[in-house]
């Protein structure tokens, strides 16, 4: 970047350029400099704020665990960093039009469009990617739960009686009413990192070891290291983590890594919690002038099956309850390595001979295995993974390909 | 332009000694300085800089924006329905264009919105790439290094000249949206997109803290086109080299594949200025960016210092 001087050759000016040359470059560094101190803070900052483990009294699983059951935080707002990688096929905007056309349906009065602001159609965003979400709570009649989007917000609010979501981007609000403030609306999805340790939790039995590991810090704050781990071979789930909060008992980050390793299947975390009263106008909501109001009795019933999303694949993890819906699941094997398993009783999945090109495409995403019960299609996500044979019978769990496979023989 | 890039290959002899005393000069301008003469020169750069038609013209069409969103959002919405929200086709369009005709100061938001990704940073790019290269094009730049001002204080001058520029054109847009907003549309208390209520009045000074970051949010490309500038002898290069760079980190911000690269882009957190009409505020891409806008002038400025002090001035 220097100027290039001369074709001016003659001795006398050259040693003079050369420092001109060299003070000229001298001030460049002054930019680099910058950047080295720029690039020494990103790198250095975190390093240096991470203070270390905390220390903390020691604990044994049993009381931390029960810590977290006799937990009563009533009061607390904050920030959760949430990220889902199940490792489905990312479908960009394909996946979006598919939400939308399933909260979309046809509704009993005709009326084509569900509201965007239909907390079920909304929240089940959550299953993939990475999201901010703001939860606020107070006692159990009041509760908030805000999802930042681009220059958008997707917020439920819960106050008494009233159950509002407010979608501003469409400026479209949900409205519905509770009996009583015993159904809690935030409960249809896990969001928080307590949700997800109650089902972590909910699986913990003989099969599964489950140990203090240190501490931590959490969003500030000390926390225990509580990891649950399946004690069999076979399942897909690695680990589960949950930072335990040492003072209040609250679980603030819930991570649960998958056997193949790679990165974390769900990782949902506060990076900021306070657990002061928040301020009542946060509860407070009244329909913006103009917008479109939906009432959730008057919204067409749809899209029920989306809502489950999430808790039916954490559900999955046991394979006991994940598929309600179907007629008659039975459940091999036990704790972590149980599969559900039911018959069709059809054809089974079109293969690429049969099915033509539907077939063909809906093969591309599974993989053919072949065994003493026939050949059939394992569908395979990073942490639930399904074989379909080729008689109509389906096997999932929360268990590897071979584990499907030798459970399909063995059911021959 | 091909004479500013040629004089380079002159005789050094001629090019040196006057290097050399612009140098030498420097610190007596440091020990005397006179923060009047200071005001002066930044005053004159300011009369001259807004004084242009060409910089007229990018605010009367910066002005021109939210006139024509306004009108746009009124027609759309004349029969009453709402803007989006009949068709559910929420998503479409800039930032907060659904509440616009609900109330009239979404429009400064919206405009704000629409305007930042590239009407803004071009106006800035074309007036901080013609900074000092357009000087030199002109072949003024001698004649005002010639004053005992010092090449820092000189670029110092331009780039305020540059910043006053950005804060003009943002409020140009953010009062145009206003006015234009409470002419067509109601105005009174306002919902935020976290759902809360908040007065007009407290929506008004939400909206001027935005116009300033969206202000500061363009520091970073004016210290890029300050910086190109410093390079080159001709004011359409610089502009020129200063746009496409602006389009093209936009166009890589688009790109999946690069999102370990992103977060430094400078555009990267500008649409962030939303941020501030949630309930709490969230500050945290806020700050990002800014801290990013920081970081850009520090190494663009310090890099068009470098270039600029030790430059052979012949033009």
């Amino acid at each position: 970047m220097a100027p290039i001087d001369s074709d001016d050759n003659t001795t006398a000016g050259e040693g003079e350029e050369l420092r001109a040359g060299r003070r000229r470059a001298a001030r460049y560094v002054v930019p680099v400099a910058v950047m080295g101190v720029a690039a020494a803070t990103i790198g250095l900052v975190p390093a240096l704020a991470d203070s270390g483990d905390p220390d903390l009294p020691k604990v044994t699983a049993e009381q931390l665990i029960e810590k977290i059951a006799k937990s009563d935080v009533e009061q607390l707002s904050g920030t959760v960093r949430i990220s889902t990688d199940l490792g489905l096929p990312d479908l960009g905007g394909l996946e979006s039009g598919l939400m939308s056309g399933m909260s979309g349906g046809p509704g009993p009065g005709g009326d084509e469009d569900g509201s965007a602001a239909d907390p079920s159609a909304k929240l089940t965003e959550l299953v993939s990617g990475t999201h901010t979400l703001r939860v606020a709570a107070d006692g159990p009649d009041r509760q908030k739960l805000s999802l930042l989007e681009n220059a958008a917000e997707y917020s439920l609010i819960h106050d008494g009686k009233d159950v509002w979501g407010y979608d501003s981007e469409s400026n479209e609000v949900y409205h519905a009413t509770t009996s009583g403030s015993a159904e809690q609306p935030e409960k249809e999805v896990p969001a928080t990192p307590k949700d997800f340790a109650d089902q972590a939790l909910k699986a913990v039995d003989g099969t599964t070891s489950v140990t203090v590991d240190g501490t931590a810090q959490v969003a500030g704050r000390d926390a225990y290291r509580l990891v649950i781990k399946p004690k069999q071979e076979g399942s897909t789930v690695g680990a589960i983590s949950v930072a335990v909060d040492a003072e209040t008992g609250m679980p603030l980050k819930f991570t649960l890594t998958p056997s193949s390793g790679g990165a974390a299947v769900v990782d949902a975390g506060f990076t900021k919690v306070s657990f002061a009263k928040p301020d009542a106008s946060t509860f407070d909501f009244t329909p913006p002038k103009g917008a479109k109001v939906t009432e959730a009795d008057e919204a067409p019933e749809h899209g029920r099956k989306a809502e489950g999303g999430l808790a039916e694949e954490m559900d999955g993890l046991k394979g006991t309850d994940g598929l309600k819906g179907t007629d008659g699941p039975k459940v091999i094997g036990e704790g972590w390595n149980s599969i559900a398993t039911f018959d069709t009783g059809g054809q089974g999945l079109p293969t690429a001979s049969a099915g033509g090109d539907l077939g063909g495409f809906l093969g591309s995403f599974g993989d053919q295995v072949k065994g003493d019960f026939g050949s059939g299609t394992v569908f395979k996500t990073r942490l639930v993974n399904a074989l379909i044979t080729d008689d109509g019978k389906v096997y999932a769990g929360a268990v590897t390909k071979d584990a499907l496979v030798k459970a399909a023989d063995a059911a021959q | 332009m091909s004479r500013a890039d040629t004089s380079r290959a002159g005789s050094p002899r001629a090019g040196s000694p006057r290097a050399r005393v612009s140098r030498a000069e420097a610190p007596s301008a440091v020990r005397t300085p006179s923060p009047l003469w200071s005001f002066g020169l930044l005053r004159s750069e300011l009369l001259i800089t807004f004084r242009r038609w060409r910089t007229l013209a990018l605010l009367g069409v910066l002005a021109a924006v939210p006139v024509l969103v306004g009108i746009a959002v009124k027609i759309e919405t004349s029969d009453g329905a709402s803007f989006g929200g009949g068709g559910g086709g929420g998503g479409a369009g800039p930032a907060f264009i659904s509440q616009i005709s609900n109330n009239g100061l979404f429009l400064v938001f919206t405009a704000l919105a629409a305007t930042l990704p590239f009407f803004l940073p071009m106006a800035i790019g074309v007036v901080a790439g013609d900074a000092v290269a357009g000087e030199a094009n002109a072949g003024t730049l001698r004649y005002l290094l010639v004053a005992p001002a010092g090449r820092t204080r000189l670029l110092l001058t331009k780039y305020a000249t540059v910043i006053a520029f950005c804060l003009a054109a943002t409020l140009v847009v953010a009062v145009s949206a206003l006015a234009v907003g409470a002419l067509l549309f109601p105005v009174g208390e306002l919902t935020t997109i976290s759902g809360t209520r908040i007065t007009y009045a407290e929506g008004l000074g939400r909206a001027l803290l935005i116009a300033l970051v969206v202000a500061a949010s363009l520091v970073g490309v004016a210290a890029l086109g300050l910086f190109v500038s410093t390079l080159t002898a001709s004011g359409i290069a610089a502009m020129a080299t200063t746009v496409g760079l602006l389009i093209t980190v936009q166009i890589l911000d688009q790109i999946p594949q690069l999102d370990a690269l992103q977060p430094y882009f400078f555009s990267h957190y500008w649409l962030s200025f939303a941020d501030l009409m949630r309930e709490p505020v969230y500050w945290d891409d806020l700050v990002k960016n800014l801290g990013l806008q920081a970081l850009y002038a520090a190494v663009f400025g310090s890099a068009a210092w470098a270039r600029f002090t030790a430059k052979d001035i012949t033009s």
